[in-house]
């Protein structure tokens, strides 16, 4: 990435976002452009430099912002209409890291609202368009910082990982996306959504920036009890011999240009000497239902919070309190926010919870455990993030269960904890790029970037 | 197990909603579609298998008891509120 030094000013290059900001402003990527504040943050920073002061590793670097990052720039609304008004009174740990290091933020990006969609129209402020095909959809949930990355907007983006809302979207426009290990960086100032499968990543142009990102964030916060100690700096990049491919996943439900650039990666690699292992991962089949019934779980509770009365939107003319509760969040919520919140309100009731909510928590064992096996017989394991690439807008909005499909390939990381990161692998004949995710074993983050170099295409 | 008209408004209940009529049918419609997909977990043996609530490496994280600065201060906080009076939160009345 560009980082600001004695040639090039961080004016100069917060400046150039901007006016990229401006030009792609009919792909709907932004919910807040940061123009006064950015420049004088830039302007700050080629002080320090004409000084001769030190600056950060970031410095000048501008940046995206998934819109459910708190910060005191701009309302943090995470695209729904229930937040709308709310200026944070404190930063997110990522926040603070970054712009320590000098990162300056250009604008907060959309998002279905909550994170609550795999195509961002369930955002409030409508849907973000693919960088590739502007009649199709960025993927979501954080499709807008996926889209400003592949704009080339900015040098790195923001998002949050809680079903597949980094990798998804990053394929869909052909970037970097990554889902940290669970634990790896601080959720300290970023709207919950599924508290146990909620993870922090960033979308990036190169494995080099990405590594650079995560040696920025990664840690132990003590404003998040479930951060884990800084292993990614101490990490001792090994080689990788073994790559698996899960045979579930291999069928005539996945796009074809998919499976071909699956099959183009595994000969790269038999070609650079690595074995590939075939892999029997029977419990993954049930992973997307047990996601959609832990984390809407986690979703009606972290969700409870919203009721117009201690900050953001609060519905008028309410006679009294109970009244004034279910009027903000019936006007204020998404339709596909309800239904999370309804379901996970039904999978946790009397009567239901033993058949639902605790038989997911036990499918959840299963999948971790499938994953401990398949890593004792491989390194990595290569598989699609998503069945299709980029979708048409409106093909899928109105059909809950088809949008959920969506997730088939990521949810099961998630619920694992394992790292994941999605990787550009070419694109479709009509030019939609394919992407395709490298996973491996919990705390392999580090590994997993340095890995992601061999499947780059010899040039 | 069907979602009917009245699930939805105990749901409704639960969540703290005000459902339309209108909304009502369409949660109907959306709501029993996504109990199908999750009920095919109806088919999983999971005998002898212990929950997974967490991935998480560690089960209880300790610290001290005691008052840490804060980022953020009373008025800050209370100036996000739509409506207060006396450094307090005003809401419409309870009861």
């Amino acid at each position: 990435m560009k980082i600001a030094n004695q040639k090039v000013s961080a004016v100069r290059l917060v400046e150039d976002a901007l006016k990229k900001a401006k030009e792609f402003a009919d792909y709907n990527i932004f919910t807040f452009i940061n123009e006064e504040g950015a420049l004088k943050k830039a302007r700050e920073i080629d002080e320090k430099i004409a000084k001769g002061e030190p600056v950060g590793k970031l410095a000048g670097v501008p940046y995206a912002l998934k819109d459910n990052f708190l910060s005191k720039e701009g309302e943090t609304t995470a695209s729904a209409h229930i937040l709308q008004g709310f200026e944070s009174p404190i930063t997110s740990t990522t926040v603070a890291k970054l712009e320590a290091e000098g990162a300056i933020m250009i604008g907060r990006t959309n998002l279905d609202a909550f994170a609550h969609g795999s195509s961002t129209e369930n955002s409030y402020f409508g849907p973000t368009l693919n960088s590739h095909d502007k009649t199709r959809v960025a993927g979501g949930s954080s499709g807008g910082s996926a889209v400003a990355v592949a704009l080339d907007i900015v040098e790195f983006a923001t998002g949050t990982d809680t079903g597949g809302s980094i990798r998804q979207p990053a394929s869909f426009n052909g970037v970097y996306g990554l889902k940290p290990t669970y634990g790896c960086i601080s959720r300290y100032g970023v709207v919950a959504m599924a508290s146990s499968t909620d993870c922090i990543g960033f979308f990036t142009k190169s494995t080099e920036d990405m590594d650079l990102l995560m040696s920025v964030v990664s840690g132990k916060d003590s404003k998040d009890l479930t951060t884990l100690d800084d292993y990614y700096n101490e990490t001792e990049v090994k080689p990788a011999k073994k790559v698996g491919v899960i045979k579930e996943f291999d069928n005539d439900s996945v796009d074809i240009n998919i499976r071909n650039a699956l099959k183009a990666k595994c000969e790269l690699l038999k070609s650079k000497g690595y074995e590939i292992v075939e892999l029997d991962m029977p419990a993954l089949k049930y992973a997307l239902a047990a996601y959609y019934i832990i984390v809407p779980a986690e979703v009606a509770s972290n969700l409870s919070r919203y009721d117009g009365v201690r900050y953001g939107f609060r519905s008028e003319n309410s006679k009294g309190l109970d009244e004034l509760y279910a009027n903000t969040r019936d006007e204020g919520y998404m339709p596909e926010n309800k239904r999370r919140i309804m379901i996970g309100n039904f999978v946790l009731s009397s009567g239901f919870y033993d058949a639902y909510f605790l038989k997911a928590a036990k499918v959840r064992t299963l999948i971790v455990k499938e994953y401990e096996n398949a890593f004792s017989k491989c390194d990595f394991i290569l598989t699609p993030v998503s069945p299709n690439p980029a979708f048409k807008l409106g093909e899928k909005v109105d059909d809950p269960v088809a949008m959920y499909l969506e997730d088939l390939m990521s949810v099961s990381l998630n619920l694992a904890g394992v790292p994941g990161l999605a990787i550009p692998a070419g694109e479709t004949a009509e030019g939609l790029p394919i992407g395709l995710q490298i996973v491996g074993p919990r705390r392999s983050d580090k590994n997993l970037i340095e890995f992601a170099n061999v499947l780059k295409e010899d040039k | 197990m069907e979602i009917n008209c009245e699930t939805i408004e105990h749901l409704a209940d639960l969540s703290n909603f005000s459902v339309s009529d209108t909304e009502n049918k369409s949660l109907q419609k959306d709501l029993n579609g996504i109990l199908k997909y999750i009920s095919q977990l109806d088919e999983v043996d999971v005998k002898d298998v212990e929950p997974t609530y967490q991935v998480f490496e560690m089960e209880n994280v300790w610290r001290e008891d005691e008052i840490l600065p804060q980022e953020a201060s009373r008025e800050e906080l209370l100036a996000l509120t739509k409506e207060q009076k006396d450094n307090q939160i005003k809401v419409p009345k309870v009861l």
